[in-house]
């Protein structure tokens, strides 16, 4: 069953804050909620649906938020497939309201990480023993960062791709940095201070690398009636689709992602091809991130993502493909180190014609956002949405 | 050279015991079906080709060449991550020790060595061949 134009995105709400020691995790994942439900013109009661990922989620599942903000609920869904978990939940959000599980769907994410200190990208996060992969890993200290840093490595060794074309991907969300009032990084950069800044982990500099941020976001997903009973411009779901990779029992191919999939099946259902996508949000953990997900969902060809973002592609006003006009993972902000929900808000800004005028695409009809959670060095779930507005 | 690192001991599960034992005999062992003659790594119970649970261990020639790496320079002790491709055709996450860190290089022909991990149980490594 398609859910082709059964579902709407009415409310989107990222929290502004990037930094809050002066907040419990429970209080941000309210704080977007009720931002999120006010963007949308409708109220706490109308709420009948709840998604998040049970991995910023605290409590178990989400029942600790249900009953921290008193929902009262038919249908819950607390897929966690990492950073990619609210793209999935969009996805999932539309074939609960096609299916008639529920008529408004509120999905949540938020945490605080620089608040907490945590290291996110350098240091080894040990998980539960009983985690099949972790004794032949762990010992070997795998962190976020090097695991990407592997398919860089690999993507230029095949390719040819060099850490300048990568850093193209940073130069162009710093371009829409600026105009963020609420961005980490408001400061244009240039392809020699990205390549410049200190190595992390061969050939990851840390301008390569996203932010850690303090935050959240919340969306809010209705059936068509209630879209067209609301004042808010119309954002349709026309396209969803999730795929995870992973290390194939040994056959470990680190040169393309779950985007192959998960974009295949999302532009099939909507009917659309990449040069109908007017706006993109590509999740960008890391400049790596952007340029192998725009090869797998078919912007460009596989080994050409380089040079498809160089020169400015990515800026918007300027390049073909403008993406990420917040400023993105790598200069705005990546609460709970997940970066798929900013992903879908900044694509609604855009749908809706809200985004900064600086940054706004002219005439912007179709809009994607694509995610990938987990590892790209080793387990992944990527997932794609695309939205029309009507 | 770089310094030695500490190593964070594996904490082997149910049915994994066999693998690190061969790993203190200075043995890599890889999983193996016989049911559909697949080698498969990490090690699992069922078959992830065939989901056989008629499985045994062969030893590996312990040779390989690289297949990705990245020296991370955040840490105390700057280390080389890697996926080495075995000459059994699977590739497996592994560091690269007893070697200079810049001078690692993808299809670097590389040969297994173990390294005791904080507890002494040795973990399989590899170093230029």
């Amino acid at each position: 069953m398609s859910t082709k134009g059964k579902a709407y995105i009415v409310g989107a709400y990222e929290h502004p804050t990037r930094k809050a020691p002066d907040k419990s995790l429970a209080q941000l994942h309210a704080e977007v909620a009720k931002g999120a439900i006010e963007d949308a013109g409708l109220t706490k009661d109308d709420v009948d649906g709840y998604f998040c990922a049970a991995g910023d989620t605290p409590g178990l599942g989400g029942l600790s938020m249900i009953d921290y903000m008193n929902l009262n609920l038919r249908h819950v869904d607390t897929t966690d497939t990492g950073g990619s978990s609210y793209l999935v939940h969009v996805g999932h959000a539309a074939e609960a309201i096609a299916a008639g599980r529920c008529n408004v769907a509120l999905i949540t994410l938020a945490g605080r990480p620089r608040s907490e200190g945590m290291a996110t990208g350098t240091a080894p996060r040990a998980g539960n023993p009983n985690q099949p992969d972790l004794q032949f890993e762990f010992p070997y200290a795998p962190a976020t960062a090097n695991m990407y840093a592997m398919c860089a490595m690999r993507h230029m060794h095949e390719f040819g791709t060099t850490s300048e074309q990568l850093a193209w991907v940073k130069v162009a969300a710093s371009h829409h940095a600026q105009h963020n009032e609420h961005a980490m990084l408001r400061d244009v950069v240039t392809v020699e201070d990205v390549v410049n800044s200190p190595m992390v982990t061969d050939p990851l500099h840390r301008l390569d690398c996203c932010v850690i941020s303090d935050g959240g976001g919340a969306l809010v997903v209705t059936r068509p009636e209630i879209a067209k009973s609301l004042k808010r411009p119309k954002v349709k779901i026309i396209g969803t689709g999730e795929a995870a990779k992973h290390q194939m029992a040994g056959h470990v191919d680190l040169t393309y992602t779950g985007g192959t999939k998960s974009g295949k099946a999302a532009f099939e259902e909507a009917g659309v091809t990449p040069k109908d996508i007017k706006y993109a949000s590509i999740y960008d953990s890391f400049t790596i991130t952007v340029v192998m997900q725009l090869e797998d969902l078919g912007f460009c060809e596989r080994g050409k993502g380089g040079r498809f973002v160089s020169d400015g592609n990515l800026i918007s006003g300027v390049g073909k493909l403008p993406f990420n006009t917040d400023g993105g993972g790598l200069c705005n902000n990546h609460p709970a180190n997940r970066g798929g929900m900013t992903k879908v808000i900044e694509a609604v800004r855009q749908l809706r014609g809200e985004a900064h005028p600086k940054v706004q695409v002219k005439n912007c009809d179709v809009a994607l956002a694509h995610g990938t959670g987990g590892s790209l060095g080793t387990r992944h779930c990527g997932s794609t949405v695309i939205m029309e507005r009507e | 050279m770089a310094k030695e690192r500490k190593i964070a001991s594996p904490e082997p599960t149910v049915g994994s015991e066999p693998y690190w034992e061969g790993a203190r005999e200075g043995k890599l062992l890889l999983r193996h079906c016989t049911s559909c003659n697949k080698v498969h790594h990490y090690p699992r119970a069922l078959c992830p080709y065939c989901f056989s649970d008629k499985l045994d261990w062969r030893e590996a020639s312990g040779k390989g060449k690289v297949y990705t790496y990245s020296v991370m320079r955040r840490a105390p002790e700057p280390y080389v991550i890697a996926y080495v491709t075995l000459d059994e055709g699977i590739k497996m996450m592994t560091n690269i020790v007893d070697c200079d860190l810049d001078k690692v290089r993808i299809d670097q022909p590389v040969k297994v060595v173990f390294k005791p991990s904080e507890n002494g149980q040795p973990v399989p490594m590899f170093a230029p061949a």
